[in-house]
């Protein structure tokens, strides 16, 4: 697919994110960057199953809820740093993504899309109902840093930091992925499935593995996002919201390529805050429409994303080069 | 006796459930295809019948028409504008198509006519009738024989109609069909109405018994999903019984774990389903 020379643009990504803090320090700039990225990651995170395996997940905010709650509730529970509990959710996605994925993915697409969504709802609303996770009012973080080791810090630049680090171990992970054996059982799975059994790609484990890639660092955003919150409820943990953006980002930019998630996080954050700074609170139902106008249109017209789109306008020389 | 109650008016929802869930399936059956808009159309059919007491005036045959036909019109054009060109394309687009499509209805409900909960006004169904003891609102009563009487009927037009063996003809082989002078793309649109005017009826008789917002699309979209899967794929008359038993199982954990649980029960049994008996209960496999 793109052999277009990570170095190159790696460098350039790179090198653009890490100054933007010191071009852009105001608070608000600063608050859409850290979103940009969180939206990045986990758009990325579901970009391995859905976009390069082709398997549509549309309830990936169950592992991005896990992820989120496991750091509140250690603290809570037992007063331990937020961060041991990063582990505990990305395990407890782990199992979860297996537990979808072995009985659905013997099925046809359809069937993993729809226990998705139907387990991310059942988990939502459970979480509403039980008490010791906080049922419908949520967990809280630690309000004053004990120590480094809280993540609990007044500013938002540390964060800033952090989330560009787990961004850029994700995309190296995914770009190594692309080039190995993995990825290319991947993309084989997605264009036919049945052709690529009968010439032996192992079709379940493969897509299993690529499920569980993606709910680890899925969780991983999950957890980000509550510890720099410091709190988190059943609607910005498990809602339906949560799996709609890492959706609509994925397939904006491009489903299935490397920069796709970044691209479409880079239009769709600064979109968002400006549609609800316009609209005031009543924006968000206006933003929504626009996300289910904006995920039909590419459906029907864009299944590539912007970069293919780009791919078939831009002069020659601009695009992305192809070994196929 | 509160159980018997309990289980009389799980079995008159379920009748509906059968009902919009039978338009899901039609769709699934004969083009491999999931919307995942269905509950929104069944939403849109409750604000159609609204609109039309509140609009035009007349009774439940008037409104119970008038959603039919508003979401009869919607299938077709969403299969017209839509679906005919992704459900030949990649998985993205066909499972995006219709998720998208439940966001722009969902939210576009919600920005026209408010989160806040509605009825429709008194109609001449309002009133409780005794009968040995148990309750029964007629609203709900009539709503639930008749959800019944439509699911039925939309049996034996799939089987007993040449509509419908044409309509079974091009489920089962595309191209042979079409040698045979069906035309599978209108074929298809008329699938698309059906499934809509399901929705559409289904959701007129919820609005006769129950206050609806524009959020219990998603709730109905997902209660269609484990109907589907607990009848089978693609069968009418398993929709039917999985419809009055989700009902049912909906209404006594209601009654003996409380309602929130309600939904869990629900969606813990289309997991386990999907584990333990992916094409249905009376699907083959």
């Amino acid at each position: 697919m793109t052999k277009f020379s990570p170095p190159w643009s790696a460098l350039i990504i790179g090198a653009i994110l890490l100054i933007y803090p010191m071009v852009f320090s105001g608070a608000f700039y600063l608050d859409i960057g850290t979103t940009f990225l969180l939206a990045a990651i986990s758009a990325s995170a579901w970009n391995i199953v859905g976009g390069y395996a082709g398997q549509v997940s549309v309830g990936h905010s169950v592992f991005y809820g896990f992820g989120a709650y496991c750091p509140l509730l250690v603290f809570q529970l037992f007063g331990w740093p937020p961060l041991a509990g990063i582990p505990i959710g990305i395990g407890v996605s782990i199992v979860v993504a297996i537990l979808i994925g072995l009985p659905t993915f013997r099925l046809t697409g359809h069937y993993f899309s729809m226990a998705t969504i139907a387990v991310a709802e059942l988990i939502r609303i459970f979480t509403g109902t039980w008490d010791l996770v906080g049922a419908a009012i949520g967990l809280q973080g630690p309000a004053v840093a004990r120590g480094w080791w809280d993540l609990t810090f007044r500013g938002e630049l540390p964060y800033y930091y952090i989330f560009l680090g787990v961004l850029a171990v994700l995309l190296v992970i995914t770009a190594m992925m692309e080039r190995r054996r993995f990825g290319y059982y991947l993309r084989a799975i997605k264009t036919r499935e049945r052709a690529a059994q009968s010439l032996g790609v192992p079709v379940l484990h493969t897509k299993i593995k690529a499920l569980v890639l993606s709910a680890v660092f899925t969780s991983i955003a999950g957890s980000l996002y509550s510890l720099k919150t410091g709190f988190i409820d059943p609607e910005s943990g498990f809602g339906i919201l949560i799996s709609v953006q890492m959706v609509i980002i994925a397939a904006l930019g491009g489903a299935g390529t490397l920069y796709g998630p970044l691209l479409g996080a880079a239009i769709l954050i600064p979109l968002q805050t400006a549609t609800n700074t316009w609209f005031g609170g009543g924006g968000s139902g206006l933003t929504y429409i626009l996300y289910g106008g904006i995920i039909v249109i590419i459906a029907r017209f864009e299944p590539g994303g912007l970069l293919d789109l780009w791919d078939r306008l831009a002069p020659r020389k601009w695009r992305r080069s192809r070994a196929a | 006796m509160l159980l018997l109650q309990v289980i009389v008016g799980g079995l008159l929802l379920g009748a509906i459930y059968a009902l919009f869930s039978s338009g899901l399936t039609l769709i699934w059956g004969m083009m491999n295809f999931i919307n995942f808009a269905h509950g929104e159309f069944v939403m849109l059919g409750m604000y159609a019948a609204l609109l039309v007491v509140v609009y035009i005036g007349g009774g439940p045959a008037a409104f119970g028409f008038g959603a039919a036909m508003a979401l009869f019109i919607l299938g077709v054009v969403i299969y017209a504008g839509l679906i005919k060109h992704v459900m030949r394309g990649p998985m993205l687009s066909q499972i995006l198509s219709t998720f998208g499509l439940a966001l722009l209805l969902r939210y576009t409900a919600f920005w026209i006519f408010s989160a806040n909960f509605v009825s429709l006004p008194q109609t001449s169904l309002s009133g409780t009738l005794n009968i040995g003891g148990i309750l029964l609102p007629v609203a709900q009563l009539v709503a639930g024989i008749l959800a019944i009487a439509f699911t039925i009927g939309l049996h034996l037009l799939l089987t007993r109609t040449t509509v419908g063996s044409k309509l079974l003809a091009v489920s089962e082989d595309r191209n042979a069909a079409m040698l045979m002078g069906i035309r599978p793309d209108r074929m298809q649109a008329l699938a698309w109405g059906l499934s809509g005017c399901a929705a559409g009826i289904a959701g007129a008789l919820l609005a006769t018994a129950y206050p609806w917002s524009p959020s219990v699309g998603e709730t109905f979209g997902l209660t269609a999903f484990v109907v589907v899967a607990l009848g089978g794929f693609g069968s009418v008359p398993g929709a039917l019984y999985a419809g009055l038993i989700i009902g049912l199982i909906q209404a006594v954990s209601a009654y003996w774990f409380g309602p929130i649980y309600k939904d869990i029960v629900v969606y813990g049994l289309f997991v386990a389903l999907l584990w333990l008996r992916p094409q249905g209960l009376m699907g083959k496999a």
